[in-house]
């Protein structure tokens, strides 16, 4: 039987790179991507699982980050924005989200990024073509503020049928 | 406003129940209602026990019973293919919930426990919510009170239970399995949640040492034939104004031999329209037969200031749900 601890010493891999942590038994995955490993890349915005913004890939599922708590996540593996591109190259959704201009000010970008990989996956190994209708309710966790809806939707499609 | 929070990792289910039993402690699994609760000053905690990594998540399908371990992820649950050949309404009520993230994390132990999302309740800067602080008083009544409850409420509660699982489980006649200090016990879903009256504090009929380890759905002669109808103000992501849980067996002649009806977004609890359900029963199934039935169930609802319009809204999606169903291979 554990005993209730204040700090939470946890093991995480994060971007393929493993930390030991001690987190404060009430801290988010979100406050410690921000406030312990400097990788601002990931989104607060309602801070409530609302909006999306913070959506990160945990063990290859998409999840909110501010819904997270970290002490729960010892020994697994998170996937954040700044893991996406292999240095300079910028991953295939990354590039489509450019290509079809699918962002305003970008703040949920990172969020609508991570939420894209994680329904691609989801797809799993049928590749069959996803059509716009399920990508709108499958991204429906996401919100951007600035309506870029219609390109976001292009760009998923772009990604999806050009396997990276 | 929050309140910090030790933590501890149960090690076992007994493990579980006995660091329970101590006042001030919460069970945490996916946390994904925990959390905004524990944000909003709503929970507090002095340390929560994680039941995250016990041994409850699978989901087993024998000949009578399908059993979903309490830690099953929704998006899990709603995945699994004999769920959604056997159990379609509940399949359907599981990708209904929140959103693709939050059915990753949650799970349908804590959709059980999920509270309501009435706004006098969710923000404490509204001073009355007799749920949050009984005595002070309802203000939704008087409030605004569009996604409140229209059957089975009290003046000192009218909120509604959030969950779309909740609905297609009470239309599946599932038993919820948990565990205790004295062992385990069953509790049918009929019983788990609790109408308001004077105590609307209280959710359910779960005590605070207890956990839930798993619910069972028995095969049914309808199970196959069920469906689930959600209405809200947008297209994904939004809680239920009104929802139905539908599933029926006819015979041969078109005759219903049996039944069962659910509403969600209407009540505090997952509403099972047994009215509704007996006018159906024995009777043809058709569009007038649905219709009288629907009227029946919602004879006795009170609407208020700005939730009225679901009284027609809850007959029109109980004669939709039920035609859906009727449409659906046996």
């Amino acid at each position: 039987m554990s005993m209730p601890t204040e700090t939470v010493e946890i093991g995480l891999t994060v971007n393929g790179r493993s930390h030991r942590l001690a987190v404060p038994a009430s801290a988010t995955v979100l406050d410690v991507l921000h406030d312990c490993l400097s990788l601002t890349g990931t989104k607060k915005g309602c801070d409530m699982g609302s909006c999306g913004a913070c959506t990160v890939l945990l063990d290859g599922r998409r999840v909110n980050a501010c819904l997270a708590l970290a002490a729960q996540q010892d020994g697994r593996e998170i996937l954040t924005i700044e893991g996406v591109a292999k240095g300079d190259a910028l991953h295939p959704l990354q590039a489509a989200f450019i290509a079809r201009d699918a962002l305003q000010c970008g703040y949920c970008t990172p969020g609508q990024i991570m939420s894209a990989l994680g329904l691609i996956a989801e797809g799993g190994a049928q590749n069959r073509t996803i059509g716009d209708a399920e990508i709108r309710e499958n991204m429906s966790g996401n919100l951007c503020r600035c309506g870029a809806y219609a390109n976001i939707v292009s760009a998923i499609v772009d990604a999806a049928s050009s396997p990276a | 406003m929050t309140s910090p929070f030790a933590y501890a990792r149960a090690t076992d289910e007994q493990d579980a129940v006995r660091l329970a039993a101590q006042p001030g402690t919460a069970f945490l699994a996916g946390g994904t209602d925990f959390l905004p609760l524990w944000k909003a000053g709503l929970a507090a905690p002095s340390r929560v026990i994680d039941i995250g990594r016990l041994a409850l998540d699978r989901i087993e399908v024998r000949d009578d019973v399908v059993v979903i371990g309490a830690l099953a992820r929704l998006a899990d649950a709603a995945g699994h293919p004999s769920i959604r050949r056997e159990l379609p309404g509940l399949a359907q009520a599981l990708l209904a919930s929140a959103s693709p993230q939050v059915r990753n994390m949650a799970t349908v132990g804590g959709n059980l426990m999920q509270r309501t999302r009435c706004y006098y309740f969710y923000d404490p800067a509204f001073p009355q919510c007799n749920k949050r602080n009984p005595g002070s008083g309802c203000g939704a009544l008087q409030g605004y009170n569009r996604i409140h409850a229209i059957l089975g409420q009290s003046e000192q509660c009218i909120a509604t239970n959030p969950s779309d699982m909740n609905v297609a489980l009470a239309a599946l006649d599932a038993v919820v399995r948990v565990q205790g200090p004295k062992g385990e016990r069953e509790i049918p879903i009929a019983d788990f949640h609790r109408l308001p009256g004077s105590t609307p504090n209280v959710d359910t009929n779960l005590k605070e040492d207890e956990l839930i380890t798993a619910v069972d759905l028995p095969a049914t002669p309808f199970a196959t034939r069920s469906h689930y109808l959600k209405m809200r103000d947008r297209a994904s992501y939004a809680f239920a104004i009104v929802s139905v849980a539908a599933a029926i067996e006819i015979d041969a002649g078109n005759k219903i031999t049996a039944v069962r009806l659910a509403l969600g977004g209407v009540a505090h609890k997952p509403w099972r329209a047994q009215k509704a359900e007996q006018q159906l029963l024995g009777k043809t199934a058709d569009g007038k037969t649905f219709q009288a039935a629907a009227e029946e169930e919602l004879a006795a609802a009170k609407g208020y200031a700005h939730n009225e319009f679901k009284i027609e809204l809850a007959k029109r999606s109980i004669v939709r749900a039920l035609t859906t169903v009727m449409g659906m291979p046996s």
